[in-house]
């Protein structure tokens, strides 16, 4: 029994980076009706928002510290960072070891700007040509998006500690009643599900219950009748564009402390992103949600090792294997709405 | 001739004699010379020109004619790189087998992908392609290792069985031939200030990639061809005049899964070695990028989107800061640095982006490839009288 718990918890923070990104992929699709194949590296540069606000928090510069020396009796230089000297080393370091979280509130204007820019600039062009060509088209910004980020932070991965307050484990399994140590579950990751599910929620109450959410649904159901009704429903889709970007932006910064972030991350979660979708359903928008957590913890559980016992090699290729069998016994997925690209 | 029009055999006529002599061509700077290293006349960057050059003509076949874009070619080529490297450690240094082999596993392989993922089309064939051939990828890293050798990729090794060569335990390991004729010997031939080098590998694979051009010709120029782009321009209309388009677009599938077979094949004959990032989705995307860059549903544009491709990704992966500061040094000190700091992230190890830009801008401004941007140019300078029809109103296809 806390074997089965242990793996739907870990298959929930990977299940939270992919419900994250197949929602924004969805809202794109769903509103703008393109197919978006940079989305990945939105993720991955809402990463690199992270990295960048760490180094920019933590620039420092080097003082000579006459308590401390060497081996050989010189006063040793010390890197101090600015923000110890201005703040203290207190608030100074303490806003250095949450430069993380602190990098949400970065990453939301820099995404959506960028989101905004990518709509105007590029994918208002590609309305009207065929569904390949905006998958070719976004295709090819994918890889610019990622060489520009490896030639500013190079190919390695960067590692962004989360901070240290969240740096232990949480003993989950004494909380059900289990012995102490069954189920250990990394502070950091429950952070990153709980905090998927705020944005989550935040973006369906958006959607639900604001005046703007309201038109934005009436768009995505009937864009042209919207628009004879005198509202200018492309500018609404921009800005969505741009909040499906943040969103894709932000579940890059929190998974930063989970996995390193490197500059090809966007392109490894793009293709499962874009396969959480299609079994969700095209255009569906609790369909990507619910998949994207599900095809999470059906891949911890195939990585077991009693499954992979009998199965070998499964946890490889769980997802695309229920991802097919979805696209041809279901083509419109789990919770499509009928007739939406079911060809 | 061939059973070709006339401007179809012209064209194979030209192609024919371009990569016959294109050790002597692709050399135009003299050896040891400042621009020596433009040249592109070395056997192996001439292999992949005409091994590339293959399995683009192959993924055309299937996108351009059919428009069904596939994101899981290069899982054809890596099954084809594997059974030929299994063919030789298993039967002979010969590749003739090798290559065989390659062309018809990756034909079974792809038969049994393109009947699942055609029942789809549009985006949802795209993503079932990829899916497949990430499959692929990953159960050649980790499950088939003993068929794949996992990350160290498929090599051979001295106590290959080799049944149909001599034993040979000692010394070093063979190398791949055609009946004798060793892959990887070259003659050089030293004429005036230039040196050509000319190479069974690249006269192989040229020679192979002229008769897949000779095939795709004729395979566009065919009733079935036709019917391949009658499925492009309006699937549903053909299903409404009776007809079922599957084993069309699967026999389309197949083929092209051979094409990439047998670049893989020779890519392996080359280079007797076969790993799993040739599988892997990222050079599914590149094949894509080639055809596209080229001409999607042209016969040269393949060829050419390869050449292209191949060559300025070992061009400019070349070019590192010296040389950029050579090229600028008439500007005075302090442009040059500053010219040089603006361009070198395009040079050297920025290819990719430099591609990923040319890619963009050709999908967004040149949807027809470089060869139909040639097109366009030549238009301009032999511009019809006023009145004459507009030529590009009649190829567009009836919506």
């Amino acid at each position: 029994m806390d074997a089965i718990i242990l793996q739907i918890l870990n298959g929930l923070d990977k299940g939270s980076a992919y419900a994250l990104i197949a929602l924004g992929l969805t809202l794109i699709f769903g509103t703008l009706g393109v197919v978006n194949f940079a989305h990945g590296a939105l993720f991955m540069i809402g990463a690199f928002c992270a990295v960048t606000l760490q180094k920019i928090l933590s620039a420092s510069y080097t003082v000579i510290d006459p308590s401390q020396t060497d081996f050989l009796g010189r006063p040793l230089e010390v890197s101090k960072p600015y923000l110890e000297a201005w703040l203290g080393p207190d608030l100074g370091g303490g806003i250095i070891e949450w430069s993380v979280p602190l990098a949400i509130l970065f990453a939301i204007p820099v995404m959506l700007i960028l989101g905004y820019v990518m709509e105007r600039g590029l994918i208002k062009h590609f309305y009207r040509r065929p569904h390949a060509d905006q998958i070719l088209v976004t295709f090819g910004l994918a890889i610019v998006l990622q060489e520009v980020i490896k030639h500013f932070f190079g190919a390695n991965p960067i590692p962004t500690p989360a901070p240290p307050a969240f740096a232990g484990s949480l003993d989950f399994g004494v909380w059900l009643g289990f012995d102490p140590n069954a189920i250990i579950y990394p502070y950091w990751r429950t952070v990153y599900f709980l905090f998927s599910l705020v944005i989550i929620g935040a973006v369906f109450s958006f959607l639900q219950f604001t005046t703007f959410g309201m038109v934005v649904r009436a768009g995505m159901a009937d864009r042209e009748t919207v628009g004879l009704l005198g509202i200018n429903i492309d500018r609404r889709f921009t800005i969505m564009f741009g909040i499906a970007a943040a969103v894709a932006g932000i579940a890059g910064v929190m998974y930063t402390p989970i996995n390193s972030p490197n500059y090809h991350m966007g392109m490894d979660f793009l293709v499962l992103s874009f396969v959480v979708v299609v079994v969700g359903g095209m255009g569906s928008l609790p369909g990507a949600v619910l998949a994207g957590f599900l095809l999470g913890i059906v891949e911890s559980f195939a990585s077991m090792n009693e499954v992979k016992n009998i199965l070998p090699g499964i946890d490889q290729i769980i997802i695309y294997l229920i991802a097919i069998a979805i696209l041809l016994t279901r083509p419109r997925g789990l919770m499509g709405r009928k007739g939406v690209m079911e060809e | 001739m061939f059973g070709l029009e006339k401007k179809d055999a012209a064209l194979l006529l030209i192609v024919a004699v371009v990569t016959l002599c294109a050790p002597i061509l692709l050399n135009p700077f003299p050896a040891g010379s400042e621009m020596a290293q433009f040249n592109a006349g070395y056997p192996d960057l001439m292999q992949r020109f005409a091994i590339y050059g293959i399995f683009a003509i192959g993924f055309n076949i299937l996108f351009g004619l059919t428009g069904y874009l596939s994101f899981g070619h290069a899982a054809f080529l890596g099954v084809g790189s594997y059974s030929a490297v299994w063919m030789f450690k298993l039967l002979s240094m010969n590749i003739i087998p090798g290559i065989i082999l390659s062309v018809i596993v990756a034909g079974l392989f792809s038969l049994v992908i393109g009947f699942i993922s055609l029942r789809r089309s549009g985006i949802y064939f795209s993503i079932l392609t990829l899916a497949f051939a990430q499959m692929s990828y990953n159960l050649a890293y980790s499950v088939l290792t003993p068929i794949t050798n996992g990350e160290t990729g498929l090599q051979l090794s001295l106590n290959d069985p080799r049944v149909l060569d001599a034993a040979r335990t000692t010394g070093s390991l063979p190398v791949t031939t055609l009946f004798g004729a060793e892959m990887r010997s070259a003659t050089s031939v030293q004429f005036g200030v230039w040196e050509w080098q000319f190479s069974t590998g690249f006269y192989v694979s040229a020679v192979l990639m002229l008769l897949a051009l000779y095939l795709a010709i004729r395979i566009f120029r065919s009733p079935f061809g036709i019917m391949l782009r009658a499925v492009k321009s309006n699937q549903n209309r053909m299903s409404y005049t009776g007809l079922n388009v599957r084993p069309y677009t699967l026999a389309a599938f197949v083929i092209s899964g051979m094409y990439a077979g047998l670049a893989g094949g020779l890519l392996a004959a080359m280079d007797p070695l076969a790993g799993a990032e040739r599988m892997q989705w990222t050079a599914s995307g590149e094949v894509v990028i080639m055809t596209i860059l080229g001409g999607a549903g042209t016969l040269l544009g393949p060829i050419i989107g390869a050449g292209f491709i191949k060559y300025f990704e070992n061009i400019f992966s070349k070019i590192n800061d010296n040389v950029l500061h050579d090229w600028f040094a008439f500007l005075p000190d302090g442009l040059n640095d500053f010219v040089v700091t603006v361009i070198a992230p395009f040079f050297g190890d920025g290819w990719n982006l430099t591609m990923g830009l040319m890619f963009m801008a050709v999908v967004i401004f040149l949807p027809g490839g470089l060869v139909d941007g040639a097109r366009r140019i030549g238009r301009l300078f032999r511009r019809k009288p006023a009145g004459a029809k507009r030529p590009d109103a009649a190829t567009k296809p009836a919506e």
